[in-house]
């Protein structure tokens, strides 16, 4: 199957937001708020901002990027089919008996670089990747995507600590912060504010951006690393559920899976108001 | 042992540029050497074995073989879920390297005795765990580690351990280390394999026949020639630095036929609060020869 090389970030998200509903409505599986909140990031990620190879998962040169909220795997899965990496059909196998679409990301899916599921273990993976391309002197860079929830797992601020101390400006983290985690308001729960004051506190350099908006996205992965010889944070503000109105902002749809109804009630409203 | 380790890696490196070394800002007058000759494959990941063990898994992804080193249950058990996710799941080239094995740390107390670590490993994906008895076996193992990388737990003894015998190149088979009674074999895994030999001595010394006398410093997984090697015995005796609930001795009552007697030396699965040297604490736990020999003596399966 031919498929062009580059697809509008905006087609793209409309694709990850339209599979991933599909995905996890037919394995019944949760998680789908984190995908939506996430979903405009990837697109813009995957299309043009990260080097990859389709045709060559593996390919030395490509950039590293490392899902660490891995429950929210469908919307990755979904971007690397709608890339080309395998075929579109296959996301129709979710979470299914015997499939390899594991519902929390798995390495044995093309595309994806390490497992993930329980959280706080990607930041650090990625942050080896980085080392190991400063130490050999290649120029790819690390990119792991965080939940905020996440945020919350120690491990994450070991590797924060650490990654300027070493002056690893190829190591981007991406935090999808929706406000929301597991049992309730990030705020409610562990507030992490002032977010952005504590990554600089750590010596990061870090933006924010409407994690929505592609213009926006787009400019600021596009001029990585955002200060040389420092780590990048990109703090994306997002809205869980994005794109679907009875989803948004919605705890529940951390867990639940849409039914046949819901299901075309929310692919009709991505008909009408793509991103 | 852990100038033996750092040596023998240190040479390794030489000949192997995948070796890189990760310290968790421990190792003080060890690791130095090292560092100052592969500066490039050197990195103090600080006080965080999580990071420590993740950011290995991510070098390793890349091509290193990355030994990470710490002591005692710090670059193990607080890290076991990296070890277990990010290493052993991706079959990823990582060897966790702790030093102070058992009670090795002594008189620093509980926190400082790894002493469950054998059974909580054997339990994990696609690891080897080798627990050298002496300074020959522990370069024996980076030898074999850097020729095969793998995702590895290596358990080492602490320093000044005896040069206790000749050792062979590491296989997974138990070395004979001393030939004797055909019927009773002595079984030590790591350092406890000098109260093994010593015990032969004692029974030698009041003229009994000396149980033949082997270490097993390929613990995990066993192979064959494990069984191999102990099915013509009557009766196997273990000794190992390690409490008793999934240990060497478990492992081999599983592994050989019910016919033979299985019994052995370990320590008590209750958190000790005495306060003492390796040797004290040994003894305050029965792991001695004194006991190692009332068990070839006695038909109970304990001494």
């Amino acid at each position: 199957m031919v498929r062009p090389l580059m697809i509008p970030s905006t087609d793209l998200a409309a694709g990850i937001r339209h599979h991933a509903l599909r995905m996890v409505s037919a394995a019944n599986a949760s998680h789908i708020g984190g995908v939506l909140s996430m979903a405009d990031t990837l697109a813009v990620l995957y299309s043009g901002v990260l080097k990859v190879f389709p045709d060559q998962p593996g390919h030395p040169d490509r950039d590293r990027f490392i899902l660490s909220k891995g429950h929210c795997c469908a919307g990755v899965y979904a971007a690397l089919a709608l890339r080309g990496f395998f075929p579109l059909s296959e996301l129709d196998s979710y979470g299914q008996d015997g499939s390899r679409l594991m519902t929390h990301i798995s390495h044995k899916v093309p595309g994806v670089e390490f497992s993930t599921g329980s959280l706080g273990h990607g930041l650090p993976f990625a942050l080896g990747k980085a080392l190991a391309a400063r130490r050999k002197g290649l120029p790819w860079r690390s990119f792991a995507l965080l939940s905020d929830g996440e945020l919350d797992e120690g491990s994450n601020w070991e590797a924060i600590l650490l990654a300027p101390q070493h002056q690893l400006d190829n190591l981007v983290l991406i935090i999808d912060y929706n406000k929301i985690q597991s049992l309730g308001a990030v705020s409610e729960v562990i507030e992490l504010e002032p977010l952005r004051a504590k990554l600089e506190a750590f010596r990061w350099a870090v933006r924010e951006v409407d994690g929505h908006n592609h213009a926006d996205l787009h400019a600021a992965l596009s001029s990585l690393p955002f200060s040389k010889g420092q780590p990048s944070c990109l703090i994306t503000h997002t809205t869980k559920g994005k794109g679907v109105d009875y989803m948004e902002n919605q705890i529940a749809w951390h867990y639940r899976a849409p039914n046949a109804d819901l299901l075309a009630k929310a692919l009709a409203q991505l008909e009408q108001n793509p991103s | 042992m852990r100038t033996a380790f750092i040596e023998e890696l240190t040479a390794q490196a030489r000949l192997n540029p995948a070796i890189f070394l990760v310290v968790g800002d421990l190792g003080y007058s060890v690791i130095e050497p090292f560092a100052a000759e592969f500066p490039d494959r050197f990195l103090n990941a600080g006080v965080a074995e999580q990071n420590m063990a993740g950011l290995a898994a991510g070098l390793a992804s890349e091509g290193f073989h990355v030994f990470t080193y710490s002591i005692a249950n710090f670059p193990t058990l607080r890290c076991l879920e990296q070890i277990r996710n990010d290493i052993c799941y991706h079959n990823l080239p990582v060897t966790s390297v702790a030093v102070g094995a058992g009670l090795a740390y002594g008189n620093l107390g509980y926190s400082h005795h790894a002493v469950q670590d054998i059974a909580i490993f054997r339990t994990l994906p696609n690891l080897r765990l080798l627990s050298p008895a002496d300074p020959g076996e522990a370069r024996g193992a980076v030898q074999w580690l850097s020729a095969n990388p793998c995702p590895s737990y290596l358990r080492l003894g602490k320093a000044g351990e005896k040069h206790l015998y000749s050792s062979p190149p590491l296989s997974p088979d138990p070395v004979v280390v001393q030939q004797g009674n055909p019927d009773v074999a002595l079984v030590a895994t790591g350092s406890v394999l000098s109260i093994a030999l010593e015990t032969a001595a004692l029974e030698a010394a009041a003229g009994r026949p000396a149980p033949t006398v082997f270490s097993m410093p390929w613990l995990h997984p066993a192979s064959p020639a494990t069984t191999a090697a102990l099915r013509s015995f009557k009766h196997v005796i273990c000794l190992e630095e390690h409490i008793r609930e999934g240990g060497l001795r478990e492992m081999l009552a599983s592994l050989l036929p019910r016919s033979i007697r299985v019994s052995g030396l370990a320590l008590p699965s209750d958190a000790t609060v005495a306060v003492g040297s390796q040797n004290f604490l040994r003894a305050a736990a029965g792991l001695t020869a004194t006991h190692a020999q009332q068990l070839i003596l006695s038909r109970d399966d304990d001494a």
